[in-house]
């Protein structure tokens, strides 16, 4: 193989030069040029609106730049239409889901570029090409025929990923693929990119996870408030200097906050006895005021299905359920909201967010449902929660779809601490959060607690529920694994979340 | 995986299911009152009821499917009738020339139609109805009522039968088949799903979302204006009131959401509409023989078709 090596390693493969972007007169890129060498793994870091979807949707010839140019082998290039960037052999995996909920597997999998025999598609080939391309990724728990809408979020991502791959780019560009999986699927993602990366292929790698950008950048370009910090080698720095680079004032390694002083003393606030439907049996848990309750578990074990029951969602088919000590029937969210119960789902976009709508609005809309309190008292509290999650208050004007993806995660968040919920699920409240912000959340959460709210928190990141949890379920097949106590480590919760 | 998981979604089963169902009651009632509600007589008017509003939805479907409406469908029907009459004026021998022109017409309009939308981005709803005001403006201008006259050749279509089947029958099935394989199995079909069904992942999945939805509009266009033909060889004469005379804008939309399309885009089934169609043409069917008010004949129109896609809703659901 001299592929990558025979080309000269200086050379940028691909070139931003100069680029700026302005949506409405806001300016998102302000002249932010990088170059992307052949082979190399190109880490893009930067908070949360920073710019770094966006300047990838330029890259992939989703968005046509206001000023400057991109270059691809030092020659300029135009995109004015995703197709054009594709097949320069450009690749974008979206942050944000871009699969047909309706359509199958293979149909995603392959949607623009269907093959096709004498004019008819040509399924059985989509088919198997799309189980060899699944196989390929070390994918084995979905099938092309799925829809995509039974698929878990993490199964999905999977499908995005292989879908990226399809037409054998030379560039790809991979904007939080991490986000919604868990430690295992991404060590397997990994050895795929690896893999990939040694035979040729470039990739652009966005992640709020720095310990995934020193495991597998080469280098590492830094953006704030739209313009390029600096592009340096991974090897010639720290964490602590990366992390200076993106906040741009020193941030004290990040500790999560410390427990309350003595968890499970509190009274109880949940509790659940026998409870099952179809998805999750015989759970049963107590929540105390005060407590931080760890659900961890591989995708597909039940957790977020265990947190739609208790929202009332897909509620409780056995089993009772009490809170606050009398028995309450959570039949529809509306009734878990009434009881006190907020749920902060995983999917944003589908589950928390009227998206058209002022942020602000969707902040208080769980709040107004309830007939709560009166809005100018309402808004004041609401940009007082904004800024303590990382929010600017700006931000609260913005129509929610046009936020950036972690702003958005912080306005769902925000809506249900407007609502003064006893009891808190949390599922990935993190997701896709920048470091900052998460510092924040977290210390959001802890006084919470220490305010007499129970939280129940499901999370894919171990480190994130080592940290934060008084106690510490797993969950397997539906059902409640094991407990652990707060402290318990990574092979601990693994050895209960993997079927033995 | 279940095997749930594995059944296509917006499947049309269930609206057949109600078809049958439909006619059963239909059968059973004509029955009591003494009628036979499947002599052939009978059957071939339900079948040749469904043509005219068979060949608008079908065309109907494409573009919600696609995301997008056609409003301007019932006005089509007029001027391609018109046309058609008009151009073939009693001659056999421009019978050729005037199906072309007519057929030419409804594409023309579709193309303005989803020129309209894609090119200057108006809301499909509001485009539509522009379009449709356009159109009756000028037929009302030009025409007040029948105008020309197709010769008696072409009349063939509308009142012969072959072996007992109605010719035009024959023509519906065609176009039905046509756009099925159109649907669901070109990678125009696959593509018309995606547009309607999330237009932003189709655009970033490299899909040219604007050619989708014109190509989708001018295909509704044709659709409506060979009902039009169909109506103006039956009447022996187009006339502008009768696509608005037949409802066929709002009826297509009916039995589009009927037949279990999301009228939202990108999920539903083609033959799910024709399952519809066929569901409408037997209430009228039973309507008639019992002379029913016409007030009363609206309002159990208006029953079922809010209560069928409840019950779709609720299947949905569970
Ligand atoms: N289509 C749009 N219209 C208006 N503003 C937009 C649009 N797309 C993005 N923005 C704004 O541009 C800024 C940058 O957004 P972008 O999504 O690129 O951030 P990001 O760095 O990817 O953040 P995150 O880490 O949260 O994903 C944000 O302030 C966002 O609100
Ligand atoms: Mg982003």
């Amino acid at each position: 193989m001299t592929s990558a090596a025979g080309l000269p390693s200086i050379r940028g493969l691909l070139s931003v030069r100069g680029v700026s972007k302005a949506f409405a007169g806001t300016t998102v890129l302000d002249d932010v040029s990088m170059d992307v060498r052949a082979g190399e793994v190109h880490a893009v870091v930067g908070e949360n609106g920073a710019g770094k979807s966006t300047l990838m949707k330029v890259v992939a010839g989703l968005h046509q730049p206001d000023g400057g140019e991109l270059a691809l082998d030092g020659r300029v290039v135009r995109f004015q239409h995703p197709r054009q960037a594709m097949a320069a052999g450009i690749s974008l995996v979206h942050q944000e889901f871009s699969l047909l909920p309706d359509r199958t597997v293979a149909e995603n999998v392959f949607l623009g570029r269907e093959p096709t025999r004498r004019l008819r598609v040509d399924r059985r080939a989509m088919i198997s090409r799309t189980a060899t391309l699944l196989a390929e990724s070390g994918v084995d728990n979905v099938s092309p025929h799925s829809l995509v809408r039974r698929l878990s979020v993490a199964q999905q991502q999977n499908v995005e990923i292989t879908k990226a791959l399809v037409h054998r780019p030379r560039i790809l560009v991979l904007d939080e693929p991490t986000a919604a999986l868990a430690p295992h699927e991404v060590d397997a993602l990994f050895a795929r990119l690896r893999a990939m990366v040694h035979r040729g292929l470039t990739v652009v790698y966005i992640s709020h996870r720095l310990s995934e950008v020193f495991q597998l950048a080469d280098r590492v370009t830094v953006l704030k408030d739209g313009r390029v910090v600096d592009t340096v080698d991974i090897k010639s720095i720290t964490p602590a200097d990366l992390v200076r680079m993106m906040v741009g004032r020193e941030l004290s390694n990040h500790y999560f906050p410390d427990r309350a002083t003595d968890p499970g003393k509190g009274p109880v606030r949940l509790q659940v006895s026998g409870g099952g439907n179809d998805a999750v049996h015989d759970i049963d848990l107590a929540l105390r005021a005060g407590d931080i309750v760890g659900l961890a578990g591989l995708d597909g074990s039940g957790r977020s299905e265990l947190a739609r029951a208790l929202f009332g969602v897909q509620p409780f088919t056995r089993g009772t359920v009490q809170i606050d000590g009398s028995t309450r029937r959570l039949t529809s969210p509306r009734a878990a909201i009434r009881a006190g119960i907020g749920l902060l789902t995983a999917d944003r976009k589908a589950e928390g967010l009227a998206l058209p709508l002022p942020a602000r609005d969707n902040g208080l809309l769980a709040a107004r449902a309830l007939g709560g309190r009166v809005a100018s008292a309402a808004v004041a509290a609401l940009v007082e929660l904004a800024v303590k999650v990382g929010l600017r208050p700006e931000a609260l004007h913005r129509e929610s779809r046009l936020l950036s993806g972690g702003n958005q995660q912080k306005v769902v968040l925000v809506k249900w601490l407007a609502t003064d919920a006893r009891v808190y699920l949390f599922d990935e409240p993190t997701r896709g959060v920048d470091i900052g912000a998460k510092a924040g959340i977290h210390d959001l959460m802890r006084q919470l607690a220490a305010d007499g709210a129970a939280i129940l928190m499901i999370s894919s990141e171990l480190p994130e529920i080592i940290g934060m949890s008084d106690r510490i379920l797993v969950m397997r097949d539906g059902r409640i694994a094991g407990h652990l106590p707060a402290g318990a480590g990574e092979p601990e919760i693994m050895a209960l979340a993997v079927p033995a | 995986m279940t095997a749930a998981a594995h059944r296509h979604v917006g499947s049309s089963r269930p609206v057949w299911l109600v078809l049958v169902l439909l006619f059963g009651v239909a059968w059973l009632v004509v029955a009591l009152d003494g009628g036979n509600f499947v002599a052939l007589p009978n059957l071939q008017n339900i079948a040749q009821s469904s043509v005219a509003l068979g060949l608008v939805a079908v065309g109907q479907s494409l573009v919600v499917l696609a995301g997008s409406l056609d409003l301007s469908v019932a006005y089509v029907v007029s001027v391609s009738a018109v046309t058609a009459s008009v151009v073939m004026n009693g001659s056999a021998a421009d019978i050729p020339l005037g199906l072309a022109a007519a057929l030419g017409v409804g594409a023309v309009i579709g193309l303005g139609n989803g020129a309209v939308i894609v090119g200057l981005r108006v809301n499909p709803f509001i485009a539509t109805l522009g379009m449709s005001l356009v159109v009756r403006g000028i037929l009302n201008a030009l025409f007040d009522n029948f105008a020309g006259a197709v010769p008696d050749e072409f009349q063939a279509l509308g009142y012969d039968a072959v072996a007992g089947v109605p010719v035009s029958l024959f023509l519906l099935a065609a176009v039905v088949a046509g756009a099925w394989l159109l649907l669901h199995r070109t990678r125009f079909g696959y593509h018309v799903y995606a547009v309607g069904g999330n237009i932003e992942a189709a655009r970033a999945s490299g899909i040219r979302t604007g050619r989708v939805v014109l190509v989708a509009h001018v295909l509704a266009g044709v659709c409506a204006a060979a009902s039009g033909v169909f109506l103006a060889s039956r009447l022996g004469a187009g006339a502008p009131w009768v696509g608005p005379d037949g409802g066929y804008d709002l009826e297509s939309i009916a039995a589009v959401v009927l037949g279990g399309t999301a009228l939202a885009g990108g999920r539903g089934r083609l033959l799910g509409t024709i399952a519809a169609v066929l569901m409408l043409a037997v209430l009228d069917s039973v309507f008639n023989q019992f002379q029913a008010n016409a007030f009363v004949q609206t309002l159990v129109r208006g029953v079922i078709i809010i209560g069928a896609v409840a019950l779709y809703a609720f299947r949905e659901q569970s």
